[in-house]
């Protein structure tokens, strides 16, 4: 178990390192100065300015000062916020991207489940197809279309939730919704083809023979056993919020993370790119990592390897 | 045989299927017997009938229309759907019915293109890990582990940052980490298929490895190869109206259902076709491709249907 844990983090790291080295890279790559905009700017100020940034040190140097920026989690000014640093920048955002992320997988783990066990347990019925039908539609339309036909049709038109912006519960309901849709659609049909399989299996007719009622059987049998897929989920869901939440945040005017993400991108604002992409790359890895850990805890099969290899 | 089948009631062809293995009947090759299933399967055939028209209009409507996607009409900005104008115009007097089959063209373009290099890569760096086995295969395998926890989406947001928005940035952008999942598949499949008896028996012929390969292996994992193909491509129409919505993906004039999209959500109070059309056929597309998809998935391997 230890052995497996170890070469999960070393995978982690690794991809840490690919990710921070790729993003680094690929922001010198681009052709022009960060500076040069529409109006002309003294040669004087520009070479003041490359100095207060330390871009004229060579690359290595750079390189060197931004690996050991990420280590201390000091990332830096922003390039076009005077006075601003990506670490503010990410302080401020998170907490709100934060809040809709977690009503957003909280309501995509309890909808999904909930959908995924009831067309189980209603296999080749009506509300099986029914089911069915939102999960295929829950993963083909796309979280900003939703997002946008809810607010046409629930804010505009029946003025039943606000259209708009941050700060009380009935906001977040429809950005919520929207990120958990797609995420909410995949576990429920995860749930269904596990509980499925697991409702076909001897031990759950010895369960009933023996007399259990339906209520212990599900949980205590067919539950366990069919959620520990879901669990792996876990770490696709979490990407699917952090992405998502770039349309979303965009679409309702969330203050929130995902919305300076898409911004900085459009004023080339490299630090912030960087030190954001770098922010969600550490969460996702995060994610995945704590899954392993809960496999690894949940699935006996890890602990005694023999007759799988992981 | 004769007194056999005098034995058995003439079946329908639906319920035949089901019977199949008590039954004597020709034996179906897999491709036809995949068909048959996918036929009967009535969600799959709408998403390929969908597929079909969809292909159909994109391919003849901006050659029929009488408008252009780039011609501006400024005293008729903003007009509802009428019969000179199917779903309207935008802002700039654009047609939009117009517009929309573009949109389908690159939307199908950028789907089908990124998948197809999906494959190509995929399947060989699948099938050759799978088959060489060993330390070979550990290393390609801990190498495309690492590769797939990198977000795809930020990869994707960096390269358009970098090299600049267009069509094939986006595609090399998404094939640039796409074709792992196919690699993955392709590897477990052959990882399958070459421990079983008939490939011990081409060996024990003389077959070369690279026969094997091509001959026996790879034409065994075509299932669930096409099935990954089928299911790439939405997610990668997905992707370029996502970034295109945000701003990030081809570029106007060029029409792309998520650059309407984006445009049509400022406008929507006052004009929701302009958001409608557009939103509607992303979510029809990728629709028809998931219940296509999830159907031959059903065909190909029955086992898997419940």
């Amino acid at each position: 178990m230890t052995k497996y844990l170890i070469k999960k983090a070393g995978i982690l790291l690794a991809s840490l390192f690919i990710i921070s080295t790729l993003t680094f890279f690929l922001m010198h790559a681009i052709p022009g100065d960060p500076f040069v905009q529409d109006k002309a700017i003294p040669e004087e100020i520009l070479k003041a300015l490359h100095k207060h940034y330390g871009l004229d040190q060579p690359l290595y140097v750079q390189y060197a000062k931004y690996l050991k920026g990420l280590i201390t989690w000091e990332l830096g000014p922003s390039f076009k916020y005077q006075g601003r640093t990506v670490n503010q920048i990410i302080s401020e955002g998170f907490p709100v991207s934060l809040v809709l992320g977690v009503e957003a997988l909280f309501l995509a783990v309890c909808g999904g489940i909930t959908l995924g066990a009831i067309a189980s347990m209603k296999h080749q019925r009506w509300q099986d197809q029914m089911t069915m039908v939102i999960a295929v539609l829950g993963i083909s339309v796309p979280s900003f279309i939703m997002a946008s036909f809810m607010q046409y049709v629930l804010a505009m038109k029946l003025d039943l939730l606000p259209v708009a912006r941050w700060g009380s519960f009935s906001q977040t309901i429809m950005p919520a919704i929207s990120l958990a849709a797609l995420p909410m659609a995949f576990i429920a049909r995860l749930t269904r083809s596990n509980m499925v399989e697991v409702l076909q299996q001897d031990y759950i007719q010895t369960a009933k023979a023996k007399g259990l009622n339906s209520i212990t059987i599900l949980f205590k049998h067919v539950m366990r056993n069919a959620l520990l897929p879901v669990v792996t989920y876990l770490g696709p869901l979490t990407a699917a919020v952090i992405t998502g939440s770039f349309a979303i945040e965009k679409i309702f005017g969330i203050p929130g993370i995902g919305q300076w993400f898409v911004m900085s991108i459009t004023n080339r604002d490299y630090t912030v790119i960087m030190g954001t992409t770098i922010f969600f790359s550490v969460l996702l890895l995060l994610c995945i990592f704590i899954v392993d850990l809960l496999y690894c805890l949940v699935d006996p099969r890890i602990k005694n390897p023999g007759n799988e290899s992981f | 045989m004769m007194e056999e089948q005098a034995l058995f009631q003439p079946l329908d062809r639906a319920s035949q299927l089901l019977v199949e293995e008590s039954e004597v009947v020709a034996p179906i090759s897999y491709w036809k017997d995949a068909w048959l299933r996918l036929r009967s399967n009535r969600s799959a055939m709408f998403g390929l009938i969908t597929l079909t028209i969809l292909l159909t209009l994109a391919i003849f409507a901006p050659l029929f229309s009488h408008h252009t996607y780039y011609e501006t009409q400024l005293h008729l900005k903003n007009e509802s759907p009428s019969a000179t104008f199917w779903f309207g115009t935008d802002e700039l007097g654009r047609d939009l019915f117009t517009r929309c089959w573009w949109g389908a063209r690159i939307s199908l373009f950028v789907g089908i293109t990124a998948s197809l290099i999906d494959l190509i890569i995929g399947v060989m760096f699948g099938a050759f890990a799978g088959f060489v086995g060993g330390r070979t295969e550990e290393w390609m395998m801990r190498i495309a582990d690492i590769l797939y926890t990198i977000p795809y989406l930020l990869v994707v947001i960096l390269l358009m940052v970098v090299i600049g928005p267009g069509i094939f940035t986006i595609i090399l952008a998404l094939t640039l980490t796409g074709w792992i999942n196919m690699a993955r598949i392709v590897r477990s499949q052959i990882l399958q298929l070459k421990q079983l008896d008939y490939v011990k028996a081409a060996t024990a012929l003389g077959a070369s490895r690279s026969r094997i390969l091509m001959y026996h292996l790879i034409p065994n994992a075509m299932g669930p190869i096409i099935v990954t193909v089928t299911l790439t491509i939405p997610s990668a129409i997905f992707a370029e109206a996502f970034l295109s919505f945000l701003g990030l993906g081809v570029q106007a004039p060029i029409a792309s259902w998520g650059t309407m999209a984006n445009d049509g959500l400022s406008a929507m109070r006052y004009y929701p076709w302009r958001l409608f059309f557009p939103a509607t056929l992303i979510s029809l597309t990728m629709l028809s491709f998931n219940l296509l998809g999830d159907g031959l998935r059903d065909a190909f391997d029955p086992r898997l249907r419940r």
